[in-house]
């Protein structure tokens, strides 16, 4: 039985739990403002908030498609659907307002998904900017409007929202009716859930022995959405011990395998360490689909351009991967792909954490992604490198690039040739034509083979011009 | 009474915004997956083709009712009436029958318990098709003479004889990829069988009334048996034009056939591989220029992509060769066309029209000329642009011509040269990044070209207490139709909007329903609604001469205060309609409009088809990073003849929304196809529309003033296809851009002008697939 807040209404059900948030909501709840677009998390008409008790005791809410939401992954939550913020009849919330007033709905179909990201966004604890609220619907696709309307209630929402008590943000926005009052009971309701659950952990549907291991549900719930609604599934994305960032006395960076991209994004150690992290993010899929997708899925997952394999392949990050309750190994990511959507680990192995050496001081980074469309898009070719350089000359050196072969590539041999070389046109240009023996692209609908080649040595360039704009000049290189 | 949704207008017109977003916002607007599901009701699913051209020779669906909750699978046999629903030419089955012709098309329809039944079925379905030779590319269906109607030749002058008369003369190729519409709520119907024998039909349609005549005709019943019922659509554009029909038609055959409600919902994969797309096209030019580049002679060939069968493309084809001069006057003009049978699901209607993918030709030509004279592109079309009275191709003149104040207006608005200059500067300054600056005049004709559609009747009912319902043949699908139609009721019968409620679109009430497309509904529907009023206006203000004594000259409703030579009389909106109701007055008018003063032959194929022309000039703004080969448009600046907008919130809307498709069409919307004539580009993760960071960062929209048409709904022209095509400006924008970087390089004229082409054009010599436009001929021709 899995238990939740749906809105202000308490559930259980017994539904299974690898079947979609969005099916339960719409056909078990009979709530329609929720609509179907995609199934695949690609246009955001279907997002719901999902908010999650905190250590301390309130109520984080963020936005998550619902069509790749497992329903398991709802328990002990809060789930909320535009039924649950809709204020009595006649009336409108400050986001529906806006939206309203600037012509930011026509035909209506994606205007839900608009207005749950945009309330998202007002419930938030950070700080609300221009930059911020166009993040938060930067996973809602709209066909009619042009978006630029959608920018100006954005942008309208986003002025009312300068003046949000930071202390009682809850009250403040009830009392503003961006969302009803019974909003300020669920961190109490939550916290009775759990009390309640302690004893009695969900079940249905849901097994700690089960083969089929189910994390954010960003990719499993696009392929084989029928078969995780008929088996058991072992959910993980909330199991206790497999989230959180930490730096060990060695240095090396540890984090467990449901920790999500977004869990990343906004991790302070991670931010330190990488000071364009939002920039790269920013090029990763979008915010709701961040909210939910793990850096163990990506890695599993096994796809050739998984975005963030490739920036942890330049990292030379390790997997560690055990049997519960029979040990475990680490296995390195470079190591971890056999071929085409295969993997090195054995399939009852389940990614527990990853790591990787920090980068120190002085230490080069960089990531790069091509896509047809720059953002919410799998890419054309991506690529990134970590460079140990010392007075000018390369120490140390790991590119990766993903879309150029069967599985995501670490360029050992590109890499090796800069070592000890001074960085210079010559010596990348040499280093971009070895990577071009390292790969093999094939032609697909992300490009052609020629394009493929062609764009990688771009962003190989791309790399050194970032890192060393005082060596390189665009004009040399190209 | 509460209206959230009017807020006070920044221009001083009409006080009022789009009306349904207020229920948009809160979830509450109903589409066909939200009406609630009766008991009873079966589930469908459409087994495609698994092959693009084939012999059928046998359908195996014996494991399939085996499974659970099946409850009837139907293929062409079980069809009682004629397995037919093509449009203009009798040539599409609703269920393949003998041959299959495209992936994706319908073979046989599941119907089960629930839709997880239906879909687990599909997979126990086999085919037994022997394959026959597939064919993609149009210009090779041409070579073979698989045409789906006989091509047609728009001529005025003599283009022959006036290649000698030209200095410049240039040729070359122009192709324009399809677009795949992607309206959020797919396709789906919900059919209901009724006690009479037939069907009750709720279907997302954009043509009520093809849904009907084609289900009719599928089931050999009358037409009077089938009522389609449409509140509004998740999006259109085109593709719920014709392309709705085979799913209503299904869902009533299953509902006809098994005598229970039927549901059948797209999922959104299917809906890619198996609807139509906009055309793609592959072109030839030829232009011919006189020392003042004054354009003398133009001749294209086009070779529309059809699809498997004949569905709109003839019209769309027409179409095409109606805007083949875009905005310009040419004197010698021949323009041919060829509809090219392909085994690719059959492409239909798409915002535009056929359109867009003419005047992209004529704006690649001007563009061509323009670089190998070495000047701007704007030069010659400023000095080729329409003046009035000049005749198009097809003989209509141009009346009330906006052609050069749009024009003129944008470069004072705009300042051009100063954004010209910006351009320049930046481009001297910087070696990675390079800018484009585009300029693309717009001009559309407003009607359906097929005059007789021209047509639309209103039903207005007043009831006792004052309100009022108006149905027409509109269909809402976001452009706001129907509060252009409350506001024309409104207005009329001076009263308030809140009084008003626009209705369903139900072939019940209002019958013989022209498809709410070619940017027209508006204007017919809400004319229709506007006789029908002033017949009940004047109907009520004469009961009101009799029932007060007053005089009937001077007498008006204002604010639902009936005025006596602008004085108020002793009675209201609400009095004087329910004394009409006793004293036996109809409170009902059934109005008919159809368009004045068209004509079209299409065997001279000359007249006068359009009620009035649209006209504005767009400037597109690109900066390309020549290391990535990606790009955002700094701005899009669009000067716009709305004629006299009646709704400017919602007017407004249609520019942007239809610039930024017309921007994906050109940009980063790729339609894939493979050899198999299997859809590559087949899900949201495959095919890219727009996303708000992909926008313009600027999107400026300026109204031109102009007196508005009389032809126009209260003067305020169509808006819903025009703006698509200055998204055409994006494309050239960013080939302004490449040539920046790299002057002496010509790419070919292919759209969408993708990241990959953009990076395989920046570096030709790197890029061993040719890039290079073959320039077939450069000749000055003494």
């Amino acid at each position: 039985m899995l238990h939740f807040y749906l809105n202000n209404q308490r559930i259980r059900t017994d539904q299974p739990a690898g079947s979609t948030l969005l099916d339960f909501v719409r056909y078990h709840q009979h709530l329609k403002g929720t609509k179907i677009g995609c199934r695949e998390g690609d246009c955001g008409a279907c997002t719901v908030l999902v908010g999650e008790l905190q250590p301390d005791n309130t109520v984080q809410y963020q936005s998550m498609t619902s069509c790749l939401t497992p329903l398991g992954n709802a328990h002990g939550k809060h789930i909320v659907t535009v039924e649950g913020i809709n204020a009595a009849a006649g009336t409108l919330t400050p986001v529906q307002q806006a939206i309203v007033q600037e012509g930011g709905s026509q035909c209506g179909f994606c205007t839900v998904g608009f207005v749950m990201s945009l309330t998202g966004h007002s419930l938030s604890t950070q700080p609300a900017t221009s930059q911020t609220g166009l993040a938060a619907i930067d996973g809602n696709i709209c066909r009619c409007t042009g978006y630029k309307s959608l920018e100006r209630a954005t942008e309208a929402l986003t002025q009312q929202l300068a003046g949000r008590d930071t202390e009682q943000p809850l009250s403040w926005l009830a009392e503003r009716q961006f969302v009803p009052a019974y909003f300020q009971q669920i961190p109490a309701q939550l916290q009775a859930l759990r009390a309640e659950q302690e004893s009695q952990p969900a079940t249905n549907g849901h097994s700690t022995e089960a083969a089929q291991v189910l994390g954010g549900g960003t990719d499993l719930l696009v392929q084989r959405p029928e078969h995780l609604r008929e088996v058991p599934v072992q959910l993980v994305y909330d199991r206790p011990g497999l989230r959180g960032i930490r730096q060990q006395a060695d240095g090396r960076v540890v984090f467990g395998a449901a920790t999500t991209a977004e869990n990343l994004r906004a991790s302070p150690l991670m931010q330190a360490l990488f000071p364009h992290l939002p920039d790269y993010m920013k090029l990763i899929s979008s915010t709701p689909i961040r909210n939910m997708g793990t850096v163990a899925g990506n890695f599993i997952n096994a796809s050739p351009i998984g975005d963030l394999t490739i920036f942890f392949l330049a990292l030379n990050a390790s997997v560690t991967v055990g049997v519960p309750g029979k040990g475990s190994r680490d296995i390195l990511l470079s190591d971890l792909y056999s071929g085409y959507k295969t993997l090195t680990k054995a399939a009852n192995e389940q990614v527990l954490e990853i790591h990787f050496a920090a980068p120190q001081a002085g230490d080069c980074f960089n990531f790069e992604k091509v896509s047809k469309r720059t953002h919410l898009d799998i890419a054309s070719v991506n690529s990134a490198v970590w460079l140990r350089v010392a007075d000018g000359f390369v120490r140390e050196a790991r590119i990766s690039a993903g879309g150029v072969g069967p599985i995501p590539l670490y360029l050992a041999r590109t890499s090796a040739s800069l070592v000890g070389q001074e960085i210079t046109p010559e010596t990348v240009a040499a280093a971009t034509a070895i990577a071009q023996s390292e790969i093999s692209p094939i032609s697909d609908v992300r490009g052609s083979v020629d394009y493929k080649r062609l764009l990688l040595r771009q962003l190989l360039f791309a790399h050194f011009l970032r890192l060393f704009p005082e060596r390189l000049t665009f004009r040399e290189l190209v | 009474m509460q209206m959230p949704g009017v807020i006070a207008p920044a221009s001083g017109a009409p006080a009022m915004n789009h009306l349904d977003p207020v229920r948009h916002v809160r979830g509450e607007s109903q589409y066909i997956d939200d009406v609630p599901v009766q008991q009873g009701t079966l589930h469908a699913v459409v087994f495609e083709s698994p092959l693009a051209h084939g012999r059928l020779r046998a359908i195996h669906v014996a494991d399939a009712l085996n499974a659970a909750g099946v409850i009837r699978i139907l293929t062409a046999a079980d069809i009682p009436g004629e397995n037919q629903i093509g449009g203009i030419v009798p040539d599409e089955p609703l269920l393949a029958e003998g041959h299959v012709h495209f992936r994706g098309q319908p073979v046989a329809l599941v119907l089960a318990e629930t839709e997880h039944q239906a879909q687990a079925a599909l997979h126990l379905i086999r085919v037994d098709i022997d394959p026959l030779p597939i064919i993609t590319d149009p210009r090779v269906a041409a070579a073979q003479g698989e045409l789906i109607v006989p091509p047609r030749t728009f001529r005025i002058g003599d283009s022959g004889a006036a290649w000698s008369q030209c200095a410049h003369i240039f040729e070359g190729e122009a192709e324009t990829g399809g677009q795949e519409h992607l309206y959020i709520e797919t396709q789906g119907a919900y059919a209901f069988p009724t006690e009479m024998g037939g069907v009750r039909i709720i279907s997302s349609t954009q043509g009520p009334t093809a849904v009907q005549r084609h289900t009719a005709h599928v089931l050999g019943i009358g037409m009077h048996q089938i009522e389609v019922d449409v509140t509004r659509l998740g999006g259109g554009f085109g593709g719920k034009e014709d392309q709705a029909t085979p799913w209503g038609a299904l869902a009533a055959l299953g509902a006809f056939v098994a005598r229970r409600p039927v549901k059948l919902v797209l999922d959104r994969m299917a809906d890619m591989r198996m609807t139509g797309k906009r055309h793609p096209y592959s072109s030839d030019f030829r232009i011919g220029l006189d020392a003042n580049l004054r354009i003398l002679a133009y001749e294209a060939t086009f070779y529309q992509n059809a699809g498997a069968a004949a569905d709109l493309s003839p019209a769309v084809l027409e179409r095409t060769l109606f805007h083949a001069t875009n905005t310009y006057f040419i004197p010698n003009v021949t323009a041919t066309a060829y509809s090219c049978r392909t085994n690719l699901p059959p492409n239909t209607a798409f915002r535009g029209f056929g359109g867009p993918q003419g005047m992209f030709v004529v704006e690649a030509a001007i563009v061509r000329a323009a670089e190998a004279l070495g000047v701007a592109a704007s030069e010659i079309q400023r000095r080729n642009l329409l003046r009035e009275n000049d005749l198009f191709p097809y003989r209509q003149p141009a009346e009330m011509c906006n052609a050069g104040l749009a024009w003129d207006t944008a470069e004072q608005v705009y300042d051009l040269p100063k954004l010209r200059a910006e351009v320049a500067a930046f481009n001297q300054q910087n070696e990675q990044c390079k800018k484009g600056l585009s300029v693309m005049p717009i001009c559309f004709g407003i009607s359906f070209t097929k005059t007789a559609m021209n047509q639309a009747r209103a039903l207005v009912h007043i009831y006792t207490d004052g309100t009022v319902g108006v149905s027409t043949g509109a269909v809402e699908m976001g452009q706001g139709v129907n509060t252009k139609i409350a506001q024309v009721a409104a207005q009329t019968l001076g009263i308030s909007p809140n009084r008003v409620k626009v209705e369903s679109t139900n072939t019940t009430r209002v019958a013989n329903t022209s498809p709410s497309a070619a940017s027209a509904t508006a204007d017919l529907n809400g004319k229709a609604t506007q006789l029908a009023c002033e017949a009940l206006r004047e109907r009520l203000l004469r009961h009101a001469c009799t029932e007060y004594t007053l005089h009937y000259e001077g007498l008006d409703i204002r604010n639902e205060q009936v005025l006596s030579a602008g004085q108020p009389a002793d009675t209201t909106w609400e009095k004087l309609v329910s004394s009409a109701y006793w004293q036996r007055v109809s409170l009902t008018e059934n109005a008919h409009y159809a368009t004045p003063d068209i004509h079209f032959d299409p065997v001279t194929n000359q007249g006068y088809p359009f009620a009035y022309h649209v006209y504005g000039t767009a400037y597109t703004t690109v900066t390309l990073d020549c290391l990535r080969g990606t790009y955002t448009f700094d701005a899009v600046r669009i000067v716009h003849d709305f004629g006299e907008s009646m709704n400017p919130a919602i007017d407004q809307g249609q520019i942007e929304g239809g610039a930024v498709q017309g921007i994906g069409w050109m940009t980063m919307e790729e339609l894939l196809y493979n050899d198999e004539g299997r859809l590559l580009s087949n899900s949201l993760n495959s095919y890219k529309i727009p996303d708000l960071y992909s926008v313009p960062q600027r999107l400026d929209v300026h109204f031109l003033e102009t007196p508005g048409h009389p032809r126009a709904v209260l003067r305020s022209k169509a808006v819903g296809e025009p703006p698509l095509m200055y998204g055409i400006g994006a494309y050239f924008a960013v080939r302004e851009a490449i040539r920046a970087f790299r002057p002496a390089h010509q790419p070919t004229f292919s759209a969408p002008i993708t990241p990959e082409k953009v990076l395989l054009n920046l570096y030709p010599a790197l890029a061993p697939t040719a890039t290079s436009a073959v320039v077939v001929s450069n000749t000055a021709v003494a």
